[in-house]
């Protein structure tokens, strides 16, 4: 029944203040996802500007690891908490009681689906794209910075190629197709993501609703074409 | 005249199992109201001594907010009005024969019988705070505060929900804030919900969690469903009035 | 049957000061001690339970739908009148006083209608206060605007859902007093019988309409905001579920049924479309404003309205009633179209209607002013019948919307039962035979939330705060109880062969045919012999399916439709005992020359009380003799 207290969230927090939070820990990941591009995109410059700006990172020192660790627990408080919510959506979507097996298999809590009138499919997937940048990240971290040849974290002060080791990396046509794929599935969530976050913080009102609602679509399109265009210059030997 | 075939969800209580049931229904013109074509079939039902399919509805002129159904996968089906108010000519221009009736499904809706859901968790977001508190008798002259036109335009749209749930219907996450956030911005466009503004987004939110309806993830479908146009500029009223009485609690 | 008025003393503007000052008070600290029963939510039942909760006592409040918020009074369209004269256009409480006096055709008891003209600014400034958005001016200040049968404007309106707004704002206020307890609200629970010993109301038998329950709740005082009786005619403007059930069961436990055959056709409906249909549509009056009334000149003339020319058009309401034109007062509206369909000269595919043409008011102001103003209405209509009005003239045809009758009460809204207090709609008191438009609001606000809380303290004070309850373990209680379940079984085993629909639809015809908008007395004789019929039919044939321990809505239907059927007969009797035409009241015997309604102030000046003596009896005809001695009776005229 309803009027449950198993409906509230741990720790007294509301769904309301959740989602601020998932917004704002998603406002921090854009934009740390803007910087790592824009360092990334130095790949196109002449000469070692990409090696350079990555030794620099790496002789940050202890800051490295604030940096680090902050981004992790952002990262994990807006992975944890939009899990939380996604799980409690879905029990809050039921009261369907048919034992019908395929209801169940499907997810769907309409025997035919819903057919929406207007929700884009970046909006109806972010879990799903979301997973995809989770299960990404995992493998990009293990693939550049605890890379295979590296198995312990590489010593700040080791000097590695980094722009032979994107373009060896990029030059395998599996890698490069799982970076793309990865990075399209990091557009559809900023897609939704960047607009949503401003409507969850209250930003969107008369004066910036068209800006708020082409804010998605902007910064989905910037991340993606940046992103994307790396791996698909190397395997095109532009650079 | 036209004939349906309509598959609709048949529940005797909230504790059974429910499934689609088929019928043919004949002898539909196109000027009846989707509601009256499901009155001919339940006197078909009534006539072979069949139990009537129930359905909410009540005043039958698209303001009391009883009525309900997805129809068809949309909640009050295809077109934005309310069930009672969708005609059946709108699927005989569209050549459609094939109707499927489903209730309202939500975690916060349990379903009563058949395609009758209990709605009373909107009921207690309202006592939860949609009000203001003045008590009969204590009201100074009604012209005493004049209101700005757009201010009281901006309420009146937020006012204009008649709680027929549709939002949470449409909602992949059956959420309820186009419902919750419609009374908080109507009120807190007015002065005289002001006093309690604070108060009033709190409790609301909380007891909205607590009926076990889903957070909003901004699809905007509540809006594309709503019946009376209800926008989700109040739920981003909603979410500054939240974040509002946050900071007024710490300041 | 005794009744007494009381009427207090004193000039007409000081009776209700007076009243107040007189009666007696309930020590704040007692009130919790005192139970009411509230039946209904309805703009009425709403407030008198808000308002009484906020005073401290124990309210119970019911209604049959999902939520209290879904009552009827939430279509009303138009608007809410009120003294209040913001726009210096001459208003006055005596004013609207004499207005709606004259507009009920002086049939209704003065002193009431002074009391709900006074509160009706008092509604106002507490609807402002609780948030109602009310429309407003570019200043910021609220606009107005006149309504149908009114020369100022006094009509508070929020675009054309005020009943919406209102009911939401007493419901607001209900909903913070169920939070605070003060107030336990039931929903889906229909009561189906008053328990009355010795002629005073102990409380109610009601059926919880989800799991079927039959129970008994004890009360001080009950208090009936159960709305009109129109859906007797089956085809009305009222919600599907709205019923007499509630009063009608009073009536038969003794509470005097006044003035039943006072129904209120509304002119601007949209018209039927076929056999199909289960409500008709309200289109407001204020379309009137701007809207021109007119049907061809020639009988059967099927052209398109665009084709037919000015000088071929008979803008009848424009004709007859040169001051008023199309804002002639509903009953006279109804009437007219009525007549011109009558002549052959009606139009659309049943001839059943009449063109309200917009197509002068869109080319003086423009078809976005016009929008502007009724441009929910335009699309509403639009929707229902798949027709343009910006393009084509709309068809309307009247429709039963409101019932001035009801069950009779005092001053104080008590009725022949003591402790039975009836509001709203569900009383004959503030209307007399016609209602004004805007003035159905105003009434079940002022009722619920400044009358009955004052009136019911004197009966309440009186018991004394160490009363006690009559437990439902009585005997009155169990044998009231025990009849509802019996006529429950009763319906379920009919098991006979006609759905509960099909007598309500032919009990309608009957009723539309000899008891709508002209009556006859041949026509009422036969209506009242056909009823019977129809009854013992019902009882011998219909087919309710399903069980009574759970979610039933046939079963809910049937006590209903059982209820209209002895209903109808009364409102027949009424009908044809009054031998004039009043308001919504017009016996096609009674008329002028020029067609219009004759009343006999002689033998007809009073409200007819009608008193229950048994199932198969003949109902007895009491009166209540009006007297004016502030407004003089006059032939109302709107030339």
């Amino acid at each position: 029944m309803s009027s449950n207290s198993n409906n509230s969230l741990p720790g007294g927090i509301t769904t309301v203040g959740a989602k601020m939070l998932v917004a704002l820990t998603g406002i921090a990941l854009i934009l740390f996802v803007i910087a790592h591009m824009l360092g990334n995109l130095q790949i196109f410059l002449a000469g070692e500007q990409l090696n350079e700006y990555a030794h620099k990172l790496k002789s940050m020192g202890p800051l490295l690891w604030v940096a680090r660790i902050g981004l992790l627990s952002v990262f994990l408080t807006h992975i944890s908490l939009t899990l939380v919510l996604t799980r409690r959506n879905a029990k809050a979507r039921g009261n369907l009681t048919s034992p019908e097996p395929q209801i169940r298999i499907t997810g769907e809590r309409y025997i035919n689906g819903y057919s929406y009138k207007t929700a884009t499919t970046a909006s109806r997937f972010m879990i799903h794209t979301g997973i995809v940048i989770f299960l990404f990240v995992i493998y990009h971290l293990m693939h550049f910075t605890i890379s295979p040849e590296h198995p312990t974290p590489m010593p700040a002060d080791s000097l590695i190629d980094v722009k032979k080791m994107v373009i060896d990396g990029f030059s395998n046509s599996i890698i490069s197709g799982v970076y793309i794929l990865a990075q399209l599935a990091l557009a559809g969530h900023i897609y939704h993501g960047a607009s949503s976050a401003l409507q969850t913080l209250g930003l969107r009102t008369d004066s910036t609703k068209f800006g708020v609602s082409k804010l998605g679509i902007l910064l989905a399109t910037l991340i993606g074409i940046g992103n994307i265009s790396i791996p698909v210059c190397v395997m095109a030997n532009i650079i | 005249m036209a004939a349906y075939n309509i598959k609709i969800w048949r529940q005797n209580g909230p504790d059974s199992n429910g499934s689609m049931e088929r019928h043919v229904v004949k002898g539909i013109d196109g000027d009846m109201s989707f509601l009256e074509m499901l009155d001919h079939l339940n006197e078909d039902l009534e006539e072979q001594g069949k139990e009537p399919v129930a359905f909410d509805h009540d005043c039958r002129e698209g303001i009391c907010g009883a009525c309900s159904l997805v129809i068809n996968g949309q909640s009050h089906g295809p077109e934005t009005t309310t069930t009672c108010q969708l005609h059946m000519r709108s699927f005989e221009q569209a050549n459609i024969t094939e109707i499927t009736v489903e209730p309202f499904r939500a975690n916060g809706f349990p379903i009563i019988r058949d395609c009758v859901v209990d709605r009373s968790g909107f009921d207690r977001i309202i006592q939860a705070g949609g009000y203001v508190s003045v008590n009969t008798g204590n009201a100074p002259d009604a012209n005493a505060n004049a209101i700005a036109k757009p201010d009281a335009d901006t309420a009146f749209d937020a006012a204009a929900c008649i709680g027929c749930g549709a939002c949470v219907a449409a909602c992949k996450n059956a959420s309820a804030m186009l419902f919750v956030s419609a009374k908080v911005s109507h009120l807190a466009h007015l002065p005289q919900g002001d006093a309690e503004r604070h108060e009033r987004v709190e409790s609301m939110v909380n007891t909205m969690d607590r009926e076990g309806f889903g957070s909003c993830t901004n699809y905007g479908e509540c809006e594309a469903a709503c019946p009376k146009s209800i926008s989700t500029d109040n739920i981003a009223t909603l979410n500054r009035e939240f974040i509002r009485a946050k900071i007024g609690r710490i300041t | 049957m005794k009744l007494d008025a009381k009427i207090p003393e004193g000039p007409i503007e000081e009776k209700w000061a007076n009243h107040k000052m007189a009666m007696k008070l309930v020590n704040p600290a007692n009130k919790r001690k005192y139970k009411v029963i509230i039946i209904g939510s309805g703009l009425a039942g709403a407030s008198a339970a808000a308002t009484m909760g906020e005073l401290g006592y124990n309210v119970e409040c019911f209604c049959f739908q999902d939520s209290p918020r879904r009552a009827h009074s939430i279509a009303a369209q138009g608007g809410i009148n009120a003294a209040k004269n913001y726009p210096g256009d001459g208003d006055s409480i005596y004013r609207l006083f004499y207005d709606t006096v004259k507009g009920g055709d002086f049939r209704s008891r003065e002193a009431n209608v002074y009391r709900l003209a006074y509160i009706s600014n008092q509604i106002i400034d507490h609807c402002v206060a609780q948030g109602v958005p009310f429309a407003r001016d570019y200043g910021g200040l609220l606009d107005n605007r006149s309504f149908g049968g009114a020369q100022v404007s006094r009509t508070f309106y929020a675009r054309g859902q005020t009943g919406q707004q209102l009911l939401i704002g007493a419901y607001q206020a209900l909903s913070r007093q169920i939070a605070a307890g003060t107030v336990k609200m039931h929903t889906r629970t229909e009561m189906l019988d008053v328990v009355v010993a010795d002629n005073v109301a102990k409380g109610v038998v009601v059926r919880n309409l989800v799991n079927g329950q039959v129970e008994s709740h004890s009360g001080d005082a009950v208090v009936l905001a159960t709305g009109g009786y129109g859906n007797v005619f089956y085809l009305s403007t009222n919600a599907m579920g709205c019923n007499v059930t509630a009063a009608y069961r009073a009536y038969k436990k003794g509470a005097g049924f006044a003035n039943p055959c006072y129904t209120q056709i509304h002119p601007t409906c949209i018209p039927v479309s076929g056999d199909h249909q289960s409500k008709l549509t309200l289109m407001s009056e204020s379309l009137r404003n701007d809207g021109r009334v007119w049907v061809p000149k020639e009988l059967g003339d099927k052209r398109r309205p665009e084709e037919i020319p000015d000088d071929e058009r008979d803008y009848y309401l424009e004709r007859k009633y040169p001051s008023f034109g199309n804002l002639a007062p509903r009953d006279i509206a109804s009437r007219s179209a009525k007549e011109v369909c009558d002549e052959g000269r009606g139009v659309g595919n049943t001839g059943l209607g009449v063109y309200l043409d917009f197509r002068d008011a869109i080319n003086r102001l423009g078809e976005e002013t016009i929008s502007a103003r009724y441009g929910n209405l335009f699309d509403m209509y639009e929707r229902i019948t798949a027709e343009n009005p910006y393009k084509n003239p709309m068809r309307i045809y009247p429709a039963v919307h409101y019932t001035m009758g009801g069950l009779w009460v005092d001053y104080n809204l008590m009725s022949t039962i003591q402790g039975l207090y009836v509001i709203g709609e569900a009383n004959f008191s503030d209307h007399g035979a016609n209602r004004l438009g805007a003035s159905a609001l105003m009434q079940g606000l002022a009722d619920g939330y400044f009358v009955l809380p004052q009136t019911i303290a004197d009966y309440l004070a009186t018991m004394g705060a160490s009363h006690e309850r009559l437990p439902i373990e009585d005997e009155v209680f169990v044998q009231a109880e025990e009849a509802v379940n019996n006529r429950i079984n009763r319906l379920l085993n009919v098991n006979g062969s006609r759905t509960v629909d099909s007598f309500h639809k032919e009990l309608g015809l009957i009723m539309w045919e000899n008891c709508g908008m002209s009556r006859l007395k041949k026509g009422l004789e036969t209506a009242i012999e056909e009823i019977p019929k129809l009854r013992k039919d019902f009882w011998a044939n219909v087919k309710v399916n399903g069980s009574a321990d759970n979610f039933n809505i046939s079963l809910e239907k049937a006590g209903r439709v059982a209820d209209f059927l002895e209903f109808g007969e009364l409102m027949c009797r009424d009908a044809l005992a009054r031998e004039e035409s009043a308001g919504g009241h017009f016996r096609a015997e009674h008329q002028t020359a020029e067609g219009e309604a004759l009343r006999n102030d002689d033998d007809f000046c009073h409200s007819a009380v009608w008193e229950y003596t048994g199932d198969d009896a003949v109902p007895i005809r009491h009166e209540e003799a009006l007297k004016f001695d502030n407004v003089k009776l006059a032939t109302r005229s709107y030339k």
